[in-house]
């Protein structure tokens, strides 16, 4: 009944993570600018959405509505970021011989190469390594926040790593 | 099992997403293939260069802050009719009651809560069009746009393209509404956007009502145990027609 009730809740199952929320606004939108923009409008959202979220995982919760909003602001401001990926399956990744050549490549890998290779990657990969790799998300939770099914997620996280690894050798990271 | 069953499996076996027969299978498999073993290698060492570059963005101190003053703002506009006024407010809130009886007497009940409604819808729609978030389903297809609904909402708005009547269905998002999360249905007319909110009616009335307000037209309208209240900056007549379209 107090003003301070819902703010006492977005306290605890929002601000904890603000983190995660800009993270993910920040590699799909590419700068700070906008996603300070994204995740604060998400952040509002998440607000106004707190009586229909039912427990959980709220981490999940929250990047799922950080994800939309991000989406929408991009289909608007950069249709062309967007990039609809056929989903053929895992062929592409099945040449061990890439693979291996690759494994010396990634000694080498910087901060500021695999930075620039995250970028490269089309959104729908990006996100994915973002959500696995950064923030430790299980497939199913990453299956949530993407709104695609676990198969989807998979092909999308195995040609993503493909791409990354490929983007590496060619940017002269071999010895 | 062979090196092309294995490698679909690595990822989920590097993730440990792998449940444990197949799990136990790869580990066979990777004792007596060299290839396979090195493109394991390979993806675990990719692994662990992107979790110890720090590529983690935090979020800064500002834009905390600047969070946390909109939800104090949003939460004060929601509130204050119902915080309790100070003792010296309700004196005078007494001394004043003769006046309001006339008033209430003078006026239709429940005209203040239908302004304060338009009023919100309209901040709705202005800011649906500002904030490039018009939309979270953007598709011309009612068969899209109704099952993303499901699992956001409990209950199921009614979602018609009326491309043949001249006002097509773009798209839909979640918006909030006198407290509640509502269903928005976008539609396009000419270079108009128009704004229905959707959500379960809670008395049967069957009148629809139409305001004018700050250059929108407001229409509110309960068809099928459904209430919308439709917002647009389309001329009255023209909303109106929209509207009906509604139950038919």
């Amino acid at each position: 009944m107090s003003a301070t009730d819902p703010q006492r809740q977005f306290e605890q199952v929002v601000v904890p993570h603000l983190d995660a929320a800009y993270n993910l606004a920040r590699w799909l939108a590419g700068n700070d600018h906008d996603a300070e923009d994204i995740a604060q409008e998400a952040s509002l959202r998440a607000f106004r959405f707190l009586s229909g979220f039912r427990g959980g995982n709220s981490r999940s919760w929250l990047l799922t509505i950080v994800r939309n909003t991000a989406y929408t602001w991009l289909k608007q401001n950069r249709p062309q970021a967007i990039v609809s990926i056929a989903e053929d399956e895992l062929h592409e990744i099945e040449d061990p011989d890439a693979l291996k050549n690759h494994s010396s490549a990634l000694h080498h890998a910087d901060r500021d190469v695999l930075r620039a290779a995250l970028e490269a990657l089309p959104t729908e990969f990006r996100e994915v390594l973002i959500l696995r790799e950064l923030e430790g998300l299980s497939y199913k939770e990453i299956s949530e926040v993407a709104d695609a099914p676990i198969g989807t997620v998979m092909s999308r996280l195995a040609r993503a790593r493909k791409q990354l690894q490929d983007f590496l050798a060619n940017k002269g990271e071999l010895p | 099992m062979n090196c092309h069953e294995i490698h679909p499996l690595l990822h989920a076996y590097v993730d440990s997403e792998l449940d444990l027969m197949p799990s136990l299978e790869v580990d066979r498999h990777l004792k007596s293939c060299a290839a396979c073993a090195a493109m394991k290698r390979s993806l675990e060492s990719l692994r662990a260069n992107l979790r110890n570059a720090d590529l983690a963005y935090r979020a800064p101190e500002s834009l905390r802050a600047h969070i946390r003053q909109s939800v104090a703002a949003e939460s004060e506009e929601e509130t204050p009719r119902r915080t309790s006024r100070p003792w010296m407010w309700q004196l005078l809130a007494l001394g004043s009651i003769g006046f309001a009886i006339v008033m209430l007497m003078l006026q239709p009940a429940g005209t203040s809560s239908s302004d304060r409604l338009a009023d919100e819808a309209i901040s709705d729609h202005v800011r649906s069009l500002m904030a490039g978030h018009l939309m979270d389903v953007v598709s011309t297809d009612q068969h899209t746009v109704k099952p993303w609904f499901n699992g956001k909402i409990d209950f199921a708005p009614e979602v018609k393209d009326f491309a043949a009547q001249g006002f097509p269905l773009v798209g839909g998002r979640l918006d909030y509404l006198e407290g509640q999360t509502v269903a928005a249905l976008v539609y396009q007319r000419n270079k108009h956007t128009i704004n229905a909110f959707v959500w379960p009616a809670k008395t049967a009335t069957s009148i629809a009502t139409i305001q004018e307000r700050r250059g929108y037209t407001v229409i509110n309208r309960d068809v099928n145990g459904l209430h919308y209240c439709i917002v647009s900056d389309l001329n009255g007549k023209e909303l109106s027609e929209f509207a009906d379209l509604f139950g038919k």
